[in-house]
């Protein structure tokens, strides 16, 4: 009854979803890296507590476009972004955002799993820990302790927090990076394709979790897989060649797309 | 099922005969340039061996001195005769102590003091430096005058080098060194037991000295040690300093390049290049003084600098950017991502960077030459800014000696300087394994 009842209520909400306030809004976002333009004019508004999922062929502009919300773009030398990308009310190329806060408040996972050659405890105590957020070890030990449950890891690694976290397998060390990406408290995570290292025992675990960490946080995953895509988000956005195709519900972007090649693409005709 | 299907692709690629694609030839080629790669490594190996066993087999009696212990009379009569030593305290510092020693021998020996070629024969055997021997024991203890005490003497180089077997005694006796007669009275000592080996520390603790016996690189080590001080806190920190700037901060624009080519072109500058730079900026511009080991060391960290800085952007670079990525997606800025991350990772790199770019200047000669450290030191320097020497410039100058003895103790210093550069290169190992982490 209950399993219903949440069943039913997500749905509505998915229903619901043009409703649903945007966290995020990109208005005009073009990229160059060099002389080279890798994103014309985007315009995507990415919705709160929503899972958004970037799809498109390789080089099409998804994880250029996911790089520019917590400007991790800034690392590329010769890389120049134009428009706009706001965060709640905040511009957050605006030269007065300080890109330390604001990639506090946008978090990241990466494509390969990347922990720091460290203790697992010290991977995710290390950005509470330049972030201020925590002073005693007790509160420390909290925030590790809550970070790895929300990763669904707590369980595997309760045992051995001060071994290497390059030990575990790739799926725990992904889990892993969200934790740490998670235990800043950021509002936004970004995903650039977290599932594709990763086996499909593992790409299952971590996509319950990303299903799981929506409630709280605004996501934004970028994927190769249409299955994935269909079964973690509410909202798809689709990018070819630099440009936004589509951007709609999940739903209608895999039953009945409003632009051919979203078609053409998802039935696997070019990509 | 399957048999049915493969059976007739097996009949189809064998129809088409593959080319001839010299199998046999690759194989051959291989095993040919593996045989190359033993051969350079066995001809590498025999040149290390002929090496280090030309060094120690010539070297390894320096480690040995003969001493000659017998019973010294410190008379009244020679040392103080009118009893002055109360009123002038010059007298016991110039008494004639090579007297006392060369009495002392004589009478063990047996020989007529009145004879005096042989009492000159006697004295010869002895180094001339019983003269501070004596002297210190008795300024220090004054009332051993008049008593007779056992003391061990420093043979003389000849005595040394003939004792040890170095010198061809098929040589007419006006050709060389050491006359019948002593080397009767060596092996009479010898046979009694007052001459003998015993084990050399003169040669680490002494200063220079011209006499081949009582000469040691004391002075050169501490020279040394000074200048790798220098070297190890200068050039380190400017070194990872430049690095992280130029690697992690530094915009990639000609300007940059040109540093670049600038620092790997500086790598390869001919050392004595170094030296006349540090005798023109160093000494004749600030005014440091000459033969000095801290002009030494701004010197050898000029040109350690560019192997330091070149090595630790090579192990900078050896780090996964996705380690940087990580840190700067959570937040950190540069600076935190580079000490908190990158840095300990690029460790090892560095240290082995570091600690090969110290031993390189360890050996360093050239540079030495032109800001005067090739000098004659037999006082320790009390502080980098008093005239000292340095191990390979000791090398180098004992190499010019003309003494059978100092011949053993070039090879002597060799030994001990490639004892340091095995233990600095050790050292690099074994940080760089406790360094050394896993991803």
């Amino acid at each position: 009854m209950n399993m219903m009842n949440e069943a039913a209520i997500e749905k509505a909400v998915d229903q619901k979803m043009n409703t649903v306030p945007y966290k995020m809004i990109g208005k005009d976002v073009s990229v160059y890296y060099g002389e080279k333009r890798a994103l014309f004019d985007v315009n995507l508004n990415i919705r709160e507590n929503t899972v958004t999922a970037l799809i498109g062929p390789s080089g099409c502009g998804k994880s250029t476009f996911l790089r520019t919300l917590n400007r991790m773009n800034d690392t590329i030398d010769n890389c120049r972004v134009t428009g706009k990308i706001t965060l709640d009310a905040d511009d957050i190329y605006d030269p007065n955002i300080d890109v330390v806060e604001l990639r506090a408040r946008v978090g990241m996972v990466f494509q390969k799993p990347n922990p720091f050659p460290k203790s697992i405890y010290e991977n995710v105590s290390y950005g509470p820990r330049i972030h201020g957020l925590a002073r005693t070890r007790a509160e420390f030990d909290e925030i590790v302790a809550s970070s790895l449950q929300k990763a669904g890891l707590w369980n595997e690694v309760k045992d051995r927090l001060h071994e290497p976290g390059t030990g575990l397998s790739g799926g725990q060390q992904q889990r892993l990076c969200i934790a740490r990406a998670v235990a800043v408290s950021p509002e936004v995570i970004l995903m650039d394709e977290p599932c594709s290292a990763l086996d499909p025992i593992a790409t299952a675990k971590v996509e319950e979790l990303i299903h799981e960490l929506r409630t709280n946080y605004t996501i934004v995953i970028v994927t190769h897989s249409m299955q994935q895509a269909a079964r973690v988000s509410q909202r798809t956005a689709m990018f070819h060649l630099g440009n936004l195709v589509e951007e709609n519900d999940t739903d209608k972007m895999f039953t009945n797309p409003d632009d051919q090649r979203t078609q053409d693409y998802i039935m696997g005709r070019f990509g | 099922m399957s048999q049915v299907i493969s059976a007739p692709a097996a009949t189809a690629r064998a129809a088409t005969p593959r080319r001839d694609i010299g199998i046999k030839r690759r194989y051959a080629a291989e095993r040919r340039f593996r045989a190359y790669g033993l051969a350079a490594i066995t001809f590498g190996l025999l040149f290390l061996f002929l090496l280090v066993s030309s060094v120690v087999s010539k070297g390894y009696t320096a480690f040995e001195q003969t001493m000659i212990t017998i019973p010294v009379e410190f008379t009244e009569s020679a040392i103080d005769k009118d009893n002055e030593r109360a009123t002038n305290p010059q007298k016991l510092m110039t008494a004639n102590y090579p007297v006392v020693a060369r009495n002392a021998l004589a009478k063990v020996l047996g020989v007529d003091p009145n004879d005096r070629a042989s009492m000159r024969a006697v004295g010869g055997m002895l180094s001339d430096s019983v003269r501070t021997q004596l002297r210190n024991i008795v300024v220090n203890n004054p009332s051993v005058i008049g008593t007779t005490q056992p003391v061990s003497l420093l043979a003389h180089g000849d005595i040394d080098s003939a004792y040890k077997g170095q010198i061809d005694l098929s040589v007419p006796e006006t050709n060389r060194k050491v006359s019948d007669k002593q080397v009767g009275w060596m092996n009479q000592l010898a046979e009694s037991g007052a001459l003998a080996g015993h084990f050399n520390t003169g040669i680490f603790l002494n200063g220079a000295s011209s006499r081949p016996e009582a000469a040691g690189v004391g002075v050169a080590f501490i020279g040394s040690l000074y200048m790798m001080l220098i070297v190890l806190v200068l050039s380190l920190p400017i070194g990872v300093a430049a690095s992280i700037y130029l690697e992690e901060f530094a915009p990639k624009n000609r300007f940059t390049d040109l540093i670049e080519v600038n620092i790997n072109n500086l790598a390869a500058v001919p050392s004595i290049v170094y030296g006349l730079l540090g005798l023109a900026v160093f000494i004749n511009f600030a005014g440091l003084p000459r033969s000095a080991a801290l002009v030494g060391g701004l010197v050898l960290t000029l040109m350690t600098l560019p192997t330091i800085i070149i090595a630790t952007r090579a192990a900078l670079k050896a780090v996964p950017p996705s380690i940087r990525a990580a840190a700067l997606g959570l937040g950190a800025s540069k600076m935190q991502t580079v000490f908190h991350h990158v840095l300990p990772l690029a460790m090892p790199g560095i240290l082995t960077g570091t600690i090969i770019g110290l031993a390189h200047a360890l050996g360093e000669t050239a540079p030495l030459l032109l800001i005067g450290m090739v000098a004659f030191v037999a006082d320790f320097p009390g502080s980098p800014l008093a005239p000292s020497t340095a191990l390979p410039v000791q090398i180098y100058m004992w190499a010019n000696e003309a003494e059978r003895a100092f011949v053993e103790r070039t090879s002597g210093a060799i030994i001990i300087l490639l004892i340091f550069l095995v233990l600095m290169n050790l050292g690099a190992i074994l940080l760089r394994r406790r360094f050394e982490r896993r991803w």
